[in-house]
This record gives structure tokens, C-alpha cells and sequence, in this order.
């Protein structure tokens, strides 16, 4: 089997995040790691992996900055088999068209390398920047594949997959048949940590970057410029100003709440 | 005046508040013509029409319910090229996100997720980074695709005239290769839905796993029930309940934090709240830096305290 996660960088969700001047993420000046929601994907394919047998191959495909590396570099540790970053200053700034085109057109070289499509493309819920959970199901239109998204629970049998999905008003099962496009959430379990043999395994890993010209893809198609949307504006939030803190003693904590909720018209 | 295309989202011919949000935020764009994709069900249409939907497509979804998300952007399409909409809007949900994501492939359009408000001329306000930034941001090219989060805006019940037509759209059979096998319709918890409350009342680690307390007041202020990831992990609630990057995201009038520390993934999912309340035992959780209000103490005698007093005050 073959399988494809795509991995994104993100700046630390625990650290300071802020903007640049031109109103897109600053990629560089914050400290950015593999997107916490994308550890599920690589855990999931991981484990299909060890199901499957020793022949399935696990590729970590990532656009992104030069630094961009480490986020491909743990899904190595952690036990993937092949490393692809897409690293162009002109993907700089893409919105979702922009960057579901470039992770297609790359699966697409993969393929042909492979000589078949990859049986699984695997992606995180959501990236925990931008939070949009739209690029799986882009993946999805721009391949022609069938989408499984938002994965609790995965089964595979052959060719044959079933997910769990806990949709917004039912619990769904999904099935299809590969090749697929598949979204995992943080149900499916936890992801395993880089053990030190499999950061040592990591080194010696292909890792490669890919250019845009690589691809094939015409520079004019992405980036800020060809964003189908754009910013006007971002603003910190102002802090919220401190509220009043009350210590209960003997009961003074609900009074006090009481009131509080009771001068705000809540009850 | 243009249509804006609003994508209803109904269960069982119920049609859900989020998406009369939808209509209200419609007017400020063009003329709000709802799709709903589903039977000829008077319920549905009636009520498109009491919150001022001017015109209502029916898309008969007998071909299409069987399928996962792609078949509707295939008809979505269909309609954008028949009626040229000033925008189409739809619930930032799942399915609601992977409809946009597919249709502004297929339309060559711009997409927002999320947004928070819309104002004249299409620009959205968003929400971003746990609610720490406000975004602006404007669709530059094709038909604005935008997903709305629920409690963005009030729903207005001023009728429009609710014109009903049938659109038949044509389902390929490329869009109908992930099949929905079986679907369980979510158990009703008797209270109102997370993400459509205008209170809700949550649950962290410091519950313990009891979570009577948290449910005696949520029932006293009738407020939904929420539980941090903390508390789903532990099994003591279902992921249903969860409030947070990976759960639901909701901005309610009145947001009651209980034995909640307040991590980053959790503020994600409410920071935005107008009124933010927390119950904690440890003084230095982080949740007090967001509260306007907060009782440093133990859950399981302030909150029963506290019920019986709103109780008593209620009469």
C-alpha cells in the first residue's frame, strides 16, 4: 500500500502568534512545529501500516518555508518512510486554492513516481492556524477521489474503507474504496512520540524539496497575489480587562456568583 | 438585487437557527433565496419564508442523501451558474465547510471560513488565533463562498415571499463515491444545542467525573452543557459535548467555566464569549485571566449553592 499524509507547519499554538505588514501568518519569526492535528494522521497512517505489512510505504508531503523541514522531519521520527517539502517563495501568502493545488499537483508527481495513485491521502482535521478544515475535501474535487473526512474511527478491509464520522447532527459511517482522500480527528488516538531509534532512523531517510518547477505549477497560480481572498485587515483583540475574582468562604462564592449573573440579567 | 444563495441546513424538516442567521446576514448582500435539499416539505418552507427567504429551491436530494458532501457542491454549482448569486452562505459545519471547499474549486471562486459577521459590500469579519486576532478579509474573485459560525447574528422574522421552485440538478456519478452507510441522528439531550445556546454551562478535570453540578445549573439558567477535552478524554462525557479547537466552537451570551484550567486548545473553542465566568479550585489556573467574573473554590459546593439561589430567585 501507499500512503501520503500531508503535514503542515504551523507557528506554536503556545506561543505568540501574530501577523506580518502584508496581513499573512508570520512563518518565520515564531517558532513553528508539525500542526498538532496532523500527529493523528501520521499516527493513523502509521497504524495502517503496521497492519498492512512491511511494503506499505508512508510519504509525509509538506508545503512550506525552508524551516518548514522539522514538521516533515518528525513525521520521519515518528516513523514515516519518505519526506517531500514543497518549498517555493512564491507559494508564500496562498490561500486554500493555492495551497490544495500545489499539495495536488505534488501527489500527482508522486504518482507518477509510484506509477499508481497513492491508495490513501491522509490529512489532519484541521491545521491549528487557520483551523479551516477545507483543503482534504479540495484534495478530494482537484484528484477526483472519493473523500472519507473527519475520521473517529477508521476500518480497512483490502481495498474497502469505513470511517466513523461524528457529523454536526448524526454519527455517519462513510464508506469507499481506494484510492481515497481521508481527514482523521484527535479520536482516533493518541499519536505516538519519536522513540530515540527512530530519531536515529530519521537521518539517514530520503527527504527531498520540491520547487515549484518541479511540479510543473505556474508561479502566477499561487501565492498572495492569486488569492481568491483577501485580507484587509488584522487587529490583536484588545485584552479583556481583568474581571472581579471572589475566594469562596463558607458559602460567599454562590452568593456572590448569584448576583454577579443576576446583575447581568442571566436569570 | 442579486440572490444569495443560503444552504439550509434542516434535520428531519426541522430547519436549524444557524441557518436563519444565514437569512438575516443574506439581506445585507442581495435578496436571500434559500436551497434546501430535501422533499417539498411545508414545515421547511414556511419558515425559510417567516425569516425572509424572497425565493426557496428545493433540490430533490433522493439521489443525492445517500452520498457525502460531494453531490450537493455538484448542484450548488448548477445553481451558482443559473442565478450569477452576489454570494452563497453556509453554516461553518463539517459539511457545511466541505460543500464551500468543493463549490469554490468548482465556481473558480474565493472561500472564507468562519466568519463572524458580514458586513456591506462582503467583507467578514473573522475570529482567529483562539480568538486572540480579528481578521478582515473580502473574496477578490468569483462568487464569495462563505461559511458563517452559528450565534453571528440575530435571525429576523420579517416574511420575504418565499417563492418555491423546483431545480433538478444532475448528479454525476464521480460525485457519488463516498457513500453515507449508516447514520445515527444525535441522541436529544432535552437542552439546547452547544453551539446555538445563548448560555452554556461546562466541565472540566475538576469535576471529578460528577458532572450533577454543572447540569443542575446549566437546567437552572437553561444553558447547554460542555465539557473540556479533559473531561471527554476521561470518558465521562461523549465528544459530542466538547468545547474547543478539535470539538465545537461557541460564542455564547454567557459562557460558565467549571474545574476548567483554561489551555490554549480549550480558549479556542470560547474565548469569543460576551460574558465569560469560571469556578476553579487553583487560583493560578489561566482560565482567570479571560473571566469578567470568577469564585476561586470547589465546584461541588458552589454550583449546587448557586442553583438553589437562581432557583429561589426565579420563584
Amino acid at each position: 500500500m501507499n500512503i501520503v499524509v500531508c503535514v503542515k507547519y504551523v507557528p506554536d499554538a503556545t506561543a505568540d502568534r501574530q501577523f506580518e505588514s502584508d496581513n499573512t501568518v508570520d512563518r518565520v519569526g515564531v517558532d513553528g512545529l508539525l500542526s498538532e492535528l496532523d500527529e493523528y494522521a501520521v499516527e493513523q497512517a502509521l497504524q495502517l501500516k503496521e497492519k498492512a505489512g512491511d511494503d506499505t510505504e508512508v510519504t509525509a508531503l509538506c508545503i512550506g518555508p525552508e524551516k518548514a523541514v522539522d514538521a516533515v522531519r518528525k513525521a520521519l521520527q515518528m516513523g514515516a518512510d519518505k519526506g517531500i517539502l514543497v518549498s517555493d517563495e512564491a507559494i508564500a501568502g496562498s490561500d486554500y486554492l493555492g495551497t490544495s493545488l500545489v499539495l495536488a499537483e505534488a501527489i500527482k508527481k508522486i504518482s507518477q513516481e509510484i506509477g499508481q495513485s497513492p491508495d490513501l491521502v491522509m490529512c489532519g482535521m484541521a491545521s491549528t492556524d487557520a483551523s479551516g478544515s477545507v483543503v482534504p475535501a479540495m484534495l478530494a474535487e482537484r484528484l477526483d477521489l472519493p473523500q472519507v473526512t473527519f475520521a473517529s474511527v477508521i476500518e480497512t478491509q483490502g481495498d474497502q474503507v469505513r470511517i466513523k464520522r461524528d457529523g454536526d447532527t448524526a454519527t455517519e459511517v462513510i464508506g469507499a474504496t481506494m484510492p481515497l482522500v481521508m481527514s482523521v480527528t484527535d479520536q482516533t488516538g493518541e499519536a505516538r512520540y519519536p522513540s530515540f531509534k527512530g530519531i536515529m532512523a530519521a537521518k539517514k531517510k530520503p527527504l527531498e524539496t520540491w520547487s515549484l518547477s518541479d511540479l510543473g505549477v505556474d508561479a502566477e497560480l499561487v501565492g498572495l497575489n492569486a488569492s481568491w481572498s483577501a485580507v484587509e485587515e488584522t487587529a490583536a483583540r484588545p485584552p479583556r480587562t481583568a474581571g472581579e475574582i471572589v475566594t469562596d468562604e463558607d458559602g460567599s462564592g454562590a452568593t456572590a456568583l448569584t448576583e454577579f449573573l443576576a446583575s447581568k440579567k442571566f436569570i | 438585487m442579486s440572490e444569495v444563495l443560503v444552504v439550509v441546513d434542516a434535520v428531519d424538516g426541522a430547519v436549524r437557527k444557524p441557518t436563519l442567521e444565514l437569512l438575516a446576514l443574506a439581506k445585507k448582500l442581495g435578496t436571500p433565496s434559500a436551497v434546501y435539499f430535501g422533499g417539498n416539505d411545508a414545515a421547511v418552507t414556511d419558515k425559510l419564508k417567516a425569516f425572509g427567504a424572497e425565493k426557496i429551491y428545493v433540490v430533490d436530494d433522493a439521489e443525492i442523501k445517500g452520498y457525502l458532501v460531494a453531490p450537493k457542491a455538484e448542484a450548488l454549482q448548477q445553481l451558482v451558474e443559473k442565478t450569477s448569486p452576489a454570494a452563497v452562505l453556509l453554516v461553518s459545519g463539517y459539511e457545511g465547510k466541505e460543500i464551500a471547499g468543493r463549490l469554490a474549486i468548482k465556481t473558480g471562486s474565493g472561500i472564507i471560513t468562519d466568519a463572524v459577521d458580514i458586513e456591506d459590500g462582503g467583507v467578514t469579519r473573522q475570529s482567529v488565533f483562539a480568538g486572540n486576532y480579528t481578521v478582515k478579509s473580502k473574496v477578490t474573485k468569483g462568487t464569495p463562498i462563505i461559511t458563517v459560525k452559528p450565534n453571528s447574528a440575530a435571525p429576523e422574522e420579517t416574511a420575504g415571499a418565499g417563492e418555491v421552485e423546483a431545480f433538478a440538478a444532475t448528479i454525476s456519478d464521480s460525485a457519488k463515491k463516498a457513500q453515507i452507510v449508516a447514520a445515527q441522528p444525535r441522541k436529544s439531550t432535552g437542552r439546547p444545542e452547544l453551539t446555538e445556546a445563548a448560555i452554556v454551562v461546562s466541565g472540566g478535570r475538576g469535576t471529578g467525573g460528577n458532572f450533577d453540578p454543572i447540569e443542575g445549573l446549566a437546567d437552572a439558567l437553561g444553558a447547554a452543557v460542555g465539557a473540556s477535552r479533559a473531561a471527554v478524554d476521561s470518558g465521562w462525557k461523549p465528544h459530542s459535548f466538547q468545547v474547543g479547537q478539535t470539538g465545537k466552537v461557541v460564542s455564547p451570551q454567557l459562557y460558565v467555566a467549571n474545574g476548567i484550567s483554561g489551555a490554549i486548545q480549550h480558549r479556542a473553542g470560547m474565548q469569543t464569549s460576551k460574558t465569560i465566568v469560571a469556578v476553579n479550585k487553583d487560583e493560578e489556573a489561566p482560565i482567570f485571566e479571560l473571566v469578567d467574573f470568577g469564585v476561586v473554590g470547589d465546584l461541588h459546593s458552589v454550583l449546587p449553592a448557586a442553583t438553589e439561589q437562581i432557583e429561589k430567585r426565579k420563584g
